[in-house]
């Protein structure tokens, strides 16, 4: 990015060949730029990104129905209706708490993972398949495993607890606790990822940084201190916000574990998109809905080219 | 330097010498982290086996749940062992029925097609950004960066109107090609390419080679492990995806397996065991494709993770 490449091939000499640049037929030219290197990407990027997220915009504007009719221009009126309907601060509230009670965990349980499995103790290889192999399952079989051990009355969890002499929790069916059902799910599931970024981090801090240390006679939690928490400062920016943007687009999980319930205690927004277009067929009203979606997930990207270009700065 | 010691040496050995290296780098890191004492290392065993008990709990159970009867499965007090035994009835049933193998092979064409894909369409728009000059280019390139922003499942319901409108929905087309779109690995693989001394394309250059004979034969065979990384990454979350086929696609005969097994299983009603099956069945390729490449998808996670820094 920072500086033009010097050497292009359609415009640079061709000392082997007999004919001078200026006789390359206009095809052979064409086939050699960068445009024609581009093509393919720029017409998959055109047809569906681009062109979806304009059509997605229009209807933003219109009345109209996935099942035919409507499709007349109603300027802002779904947009307004957007912002007075109580169903979509509820929902877009949903997706702010679940963002915010699984970020937390799953930045720092990940942290805390990479760092022991860091510390060079017997077992790496299975130390990591267990923390990361559940990252590579399907959402089926993450949903309906946890369903399983979630279940009110066999399941493994509420049976665990009656061992221990305690009441059994409706983990799924109690509006004030099934959220943090679907977060333990969705912590269990993806904590791998974080992990992995963090052990990627670690493997990156200098020996010579500790060793020098370790000559000062720092003690081993100073170290931790004071060089690999601060060496993975930037790690964790990157971790965070992209965290933060995952979280906030969950839908699968829900979708498969709840449908939103009980009582849309555990609906997101973006499952409110789909149950405005895709059941209540007002595909206008649910384009509005997740542009302004669009607008808070843009304030997160922006927040993270800004950690990123810091941290560049700071190298 | 690897590479000449193997070839040196047999397999075995060079296992051996690398299991060898590897625990002395081991025994020095936990010197560095941990100190010299007992008590932290015994500590941080007991946390590390702690997780690790848990993380694995819940697929232990699921698999122990699928060898059961319906009955044995909410038998109560729970147990490991089921009174019945073991049975493999469930497996047998689901996959009488026919469909968990053909959503099998669903899954394997939608995701070996969006990889091959997005992994040439991507290497050649990296390539024309990374090596070319051309009126625009930085334009698009900021076009492609800021749409990394875009969360695909904002754009479900156009997307959807789009195919219907061109007559793609339940065709695998409709879940292959919105996939293709992977601006991430674009960048991703700008990156790399940027990095690749220009050194060595001069000479083939003087050689009167074109775009294309550079890409191929100077900056494609330096750039296997990214290449690798990204392809790894790709399949992972193509094989995963589950919002746009399940949208998109609702023939049966073409459903994927993470649509697909959800769908079955609301058509039974609640049977936890013949559930944990499918779970199960849904899960085996990937689990099997861990085993198999443990190395590079860990490292393609974390190359691609972080946006290839």
């Amino acid at each position: 990015m920072a500086a033009a490449p010097p050497v292009t091939a359609a415009a640079a000499p061709r000392p082997r060949s007999a004919a001078p640049p200026a006789a390359v037929p206009l095809w052979q030219r064409v086939r050699d730029s960068g445009w024609a290197f581009l093509l393919p990407f720029l017409l998959v990027y055109g047809a569906f990104l681009l062109w979806p997220l304009l059509y997605g915009l229009w209807l933003s504007l219109t009345d109209t129905s996935l099942v035919g009719g409507g499709g007349d221009l109603v300027g802002l009126a779904n947009y307004a209706e957007a912002l007075t309907d109580p169903m979509v601060w509820h929902t877009l509230g949903n997706t702010v708490y679940f963002t915010l009670i699984s970020t937390v965990p799953l930045v720092l349980l990940a942290l805390v993972m990479a760092l022991l499995v860091h510390s060079g103790l017997p077992g790496q290889w299975l130390w990591r398949l267990s923390f990361f192999a559940p990252f590579l399952l399907p959402v089926a079989t993450v949903a309906l495993v946890w369903q399983w051990l979630f279940q009110g009355d066999f399941g493994f969890v509420n049976q665990m607890l009656a061992g221990l002499g305690s009441e059994g929790v409706g983990w799924l069916s109690d509006p004030a606790v099934a959220m943090w059902s679907i977060a333990i799910t969705t912590v269990w599931w993806t904590v791998g990822f974080n992990f992995l970024l963090y052990l990627a981090a670690l493997q990156s801090v200098p020996d010579h940084l500790y060793e020098a240390a370790a000559i000062d006679g720092a003690g081993a939690w100073s170290r931790l201190w004071s060089i690999t928490l601060p060496q993975l400062r930037g790690t964790t920016g990157i971790v965070v916000v992209l965290q933060l943007l995952a979280s906030m687009k969950v839908f699968d999980q829900i979708y498969i574990m709840t449908n939103g319930g009980p009582d849309d205690a555990t609906t997101p927004v973006l499952l409110h998109v789909y149950d405005v277009g895709f059941t209540g067929y007002r595909i206008g009203y649910g384009a509005a809905i997740s542009f302004l979606f669009l607008a808070i997930v843009v304030a997160v990207s922006l927040a993270q080219l800004w950690f990123t270009a810091r941290r560049r700065a700071q190298r | 330097m690897s590479t000449t010691l193997e070839a040196a040496v047999p397999a075995g050995l060079a296992r051996r010498e690398r299991v060898r290296q590897r625990r002395e780098e081991n025994r020095k890191r936990r010197a560095l982290s941990l100190g010299p004492g007992p008590v932290p290392r015994v500590l941080g065993m007991a946390a590390l086996t702690l997780m690790a008990a848990v993380w694995l709990l819940p697929f232990a159970w699921a698999l122990v749940t699928s060898f059961k009867t319906e009955p044995d499965a909410i038998a109560l007090p729970l147990s490991w062992i089921p009174a019945g035994g073991f049975t493999l009835e469930q497996y047998a049933s689901l996959f009488a029925t026919g469909n968990i193998q053909r959503w099998m092979v669903n899954s394997l064409v939608v995701a070996v097609g969006v990889t091959a894909l997005t992994v040439v369409v991507s290497a050649l728009a990296a390539y024309a950004f990374s090596r070319t000059i051309f009126r625009g280019r930085r334009v698009l390139f900021w076009c492609t960066v800021a749409a990394i922003m875009v969360p695909p499942q904002l754009m479900i319901v156009p997307l959807f109107q789009q195919m219907v409108g061109w007559n793609l929905a339940d065709t695998y087309w409709a879940v292959i090609l919105p996939q293709v779109v992977a601006p991430v690995m674009v960048f991703i693989l700008k990156r790399f390419f940027d990095r690749i001394p220009r050194e060595l394309e001069e000479a083939a250059r003087m050689d009167g080679a074109g775009n294309w004979r550079v890409l191929w034969s100077v900056v494609l065979p330096l750039s296997r492990p990214i290449l690798a990384a990204v392809a790894i990454f790709v399949f992972i979350s193509a094989w995963n995806n589950f919002l746009w086929p399940f949208i998109v696609i609702s023939d049966p005969d073409l459903m994927t397996l993470p649509v697909g097994i959800p769908n079955v299983l609301s058509a039974y009603g609640t049977v936890y065991a013949q559930n944990m099956a499918a779970s199960m069945v849904a899960a085996a390729p990937m689990v099997l494709v861990f085993m198999l490449f443990q190395r590079q998808i860990v490292s393609s996670v974390a190359t691609t993770g972080l946006g290839g820094q």
